[in-house]
């Protein structure tokens, strides 16, 4: 007797409180087990590529606020890093101990988000009250040193806009002293709670191989057992003068993904607390009049600071002749731009490189033959965020 | 062991010989220039090779130069976890040349060479579902030609007669603008034009 199956298409989205964003799924179900997902994305693409070719390069730098949200200076410290490739600037250690302590910020913030999403999506309310009060705290940070919580245009080619306000640092190290204590209580709440380990033990399996195949960075690869981060195989910035570790995962599940993020937390943590107690002193930015705006009080005496103020802020600077590749570890994985300059103060090219991109582009392979449920349960432990994936 | 990016160079260049037309290291990445025809050879080279191993894709992308014959730069972004190095491969062509799809070698080229058609109309031969990814359904042109303007052709609104989100031609309220603020000691386009027409006057 041969069994007849029907399969049924099952629209998702694009606005589900659990796809996370704007995310479309076509989903073909035999009874509850998925067989094949066709993800339309796309649906928050604002061409962001296209804006920055026609802005200079100064001005580009807010367009990579918005793309991954939640995270924001990690994506500025990418561009900017491009940018002191080509221009070949060093930054002062100052600006590079405070770039390295806002990334750190920006990770928590990601994976407090992610985290706390991911036991929603699976049935869990309260850590994401939880962390959100953190995630809070975070961003007055973020507020008090570049003005805006969410969209900080903070970090810029030489450096970082402005220097620490005073008293911020001991604010952070009375954060970074309470924080753990948090973490301890989401653990508490998720690492063996019965039913999120039900819900995401063995769900969305990743292998080595196939982590490598499909172009997985981040925890997505780290959760499979490939010990790589950026900031420690390629570093760039300080970050080779600070101790920490890369936990890595063995199973490759959400669960191990979750384990993952949370052990990148307390590092942040670590890293965070050291960039305090080392902080130089010095210049936060690279002197280079032709880089870096004057400051304010030059401006009133200095005529080649007034000068350069306004060469800057109408022509902008121009970066010589290059391609080039830069990439920093975002808290989703290999954030990358990819740019190209022809000599004038605008991009000719700037490609941008998520890590979303490809991890969202695994679902139907991740997914094969698991249940609907566990849909969401894998949508969010690969932290997807819709700025990002569809720029 | 470990190899640097020179011996990387070295060994690209005995490796796939004629394939490669130009190698160049810039910021500590290499760079090599290849033909359409040997793009999947080279691809499949780097990823197999002992010495190489390119395990990783990390993006596609096109570069639009108008201007040239050869108007499309392909660039594909590799990464070797195991020499800790990147390598990026070029190759120039025009808009009839439809290069092979490398999907077969890494599966994750899949949507990355759907935005490279999206974006700027370049097909892949051997593509299992090549549709557009990024721009809404039913979109016309491809984005990110320079010869594209920046806003568009057409724009959506909810039209309150119709109950429905409708779609018209991009109307500006004000011209755009696109201001050159080059200095013009230094060349801006207009001046440059200018004296280069003159240079031909003289000839």
């Amino acid at each position: 007797m041969v069994k007849q199956t029907k399969t049924m298409n099952l629209n998702f989205g694009p606005q589900h409180p659990a796809a996370h964003g704007v995310l479309r799924l076509i989903l073909e179900l035999d009874g509850e087990v998925v067989e094949k997902i066709d993800p339309h994305i796309g649906l928050l693409h604002r061409g962001t590529e296209k804006l920055i070719e026609h802005k200079t390069y100064m001005q580009a730098v807010p367009y990579f606020d918005r793309l991954d949200y939640v995270a924001p200076m990690n994506q500025e410290h990418a561009f900017a890093l491009a940018i002191e490739k080509i221009l070949n600037i060093e930054v002062p250690i100052r600006g590079q101990h405070i770039r390295v302590l806002f990334c750190e910020i920006g990770r928590i913030l990601s994976h407090l988000l992610n985290i706390t999403t991911q036991a929603l999506d699976v049935g869990a309310l309260t850590p994401s009250l939880w962390g959100f009060e953190e995630r809070e705290t975070l961003m007055t940070f973020y507020e008090r040193v570049s003005g805006s919580r969410l969209h900080a245009n903070y970090f810029r080619a030489g450096g970082v806009h402005k220097d620490l306000p005073r008293g911020l640092s001991d604010d952070i190290m009375q954060f970074c002293n309470t924080f753990p204590k948090v973490l301890d209580d989401l653990e508490i709440l998720l690492t063996d709670n019965r039913i999120f380990k039900q819900r995401n033990v063995d769900i969305g399996v990743v292998t080595k191989q196939e982590a490598l195949e499909h172009s997985f960075s981040g925890v997505m690869l780290r959760g499979s057992g490939v010990p790589w981060d950026l900031r420690k195989s390629q570093p760039y910035e300080c970050y080779k003068d600070f101790d920490f570790k890369i936990p890595v995962g063995k199973n490759g599940d959400c669960y191990d993904r979750y384990l993952c993020r949370m052990e990148e937390m307390r590092e942040s943590v670590k890293i965070i607390k050291n960039c305090i107690k080392k902080m130089p002193s010095g210049p936060v930015k690279s002197v280079d009049g032709k880089i870096t705006p004057p400051k304010r009080e030059d401006l009133k005496n200095s005529m080649e600071a007034l000068i350069h103020h306004f060469k800057l802020f109408s022509e902008g600077y121009r970066v010589p002749r290059g391609e080039v590749y830069a990439a920093v570890e975002a808290p989703k994985g290999e954030f990358g731009v990819y740019l190209i300059s022809d000599g004038s103060n605008k991009p000719y090219k700037c490609k941008i490189r998520a890590p979303g991109f490809s991890h969202l582009q695994a679902m139907d392979y991740l997914l094969k033959g698991h249940m609907l449920a566990d849909v969401p349960a894998v949508l969010g432990s690969l932290d997807i965020v819709f700025g990002e994936v569809d720029r | 062991m470990l190899i640097t990016v020179n011996d990387l160079e070295r060994t690209v260049n005995s490796g796939l010989t004629t394939a490669i037309k130009k190698s160049e290291i810039n910021f500590g990445q290499l760079f090599i220039d290849i033909d359409v025809e040997d793009l999947s050879s080279t691809i499949l080279y780097l990823k197999t090779n002992k010495k190489c191993k390119f395990k990783q894709l990390i993006d596609i992308t096109a570069v639009d130069y108008p201007e040239k014959e050869k108007r499309f730069q392909i660039v594909y972004l590799l990464l070797s976890h195991e020499n800790n190095l990147r390598i990026i491969v070029n190759l120039n062509i025009d808009e009839k040349t439809i290069p092979t799809s490398i999907t077969k070698i890494f599966p994750s080229a899949n949507w990355m060479e759907r935005e490279v058609f999206d974006m700027y109309g370049i097909s892949f031969e051997g593509h299992p579902d090549l549709r557009r990814i990024l721009t809404d359904y039913g979109f016309k042109g491809y984005p990110l030609r320079k010869d594209f303007p920046l806003t568009g052709h057409k724009e959506v609104r909810y039209s309150e007669d119709k109950k429905k989100v409708i779609y018209e031609t991009v109307k500006l309220e004000q011209e755009y603008r696109d201001f050159d603020f080059e200095s013009p000691w230094e060349g801006t386009k207009y001046i440059d034009e200018e004296t280069k027409k003159n240079k031909d006057m003289d000839k």
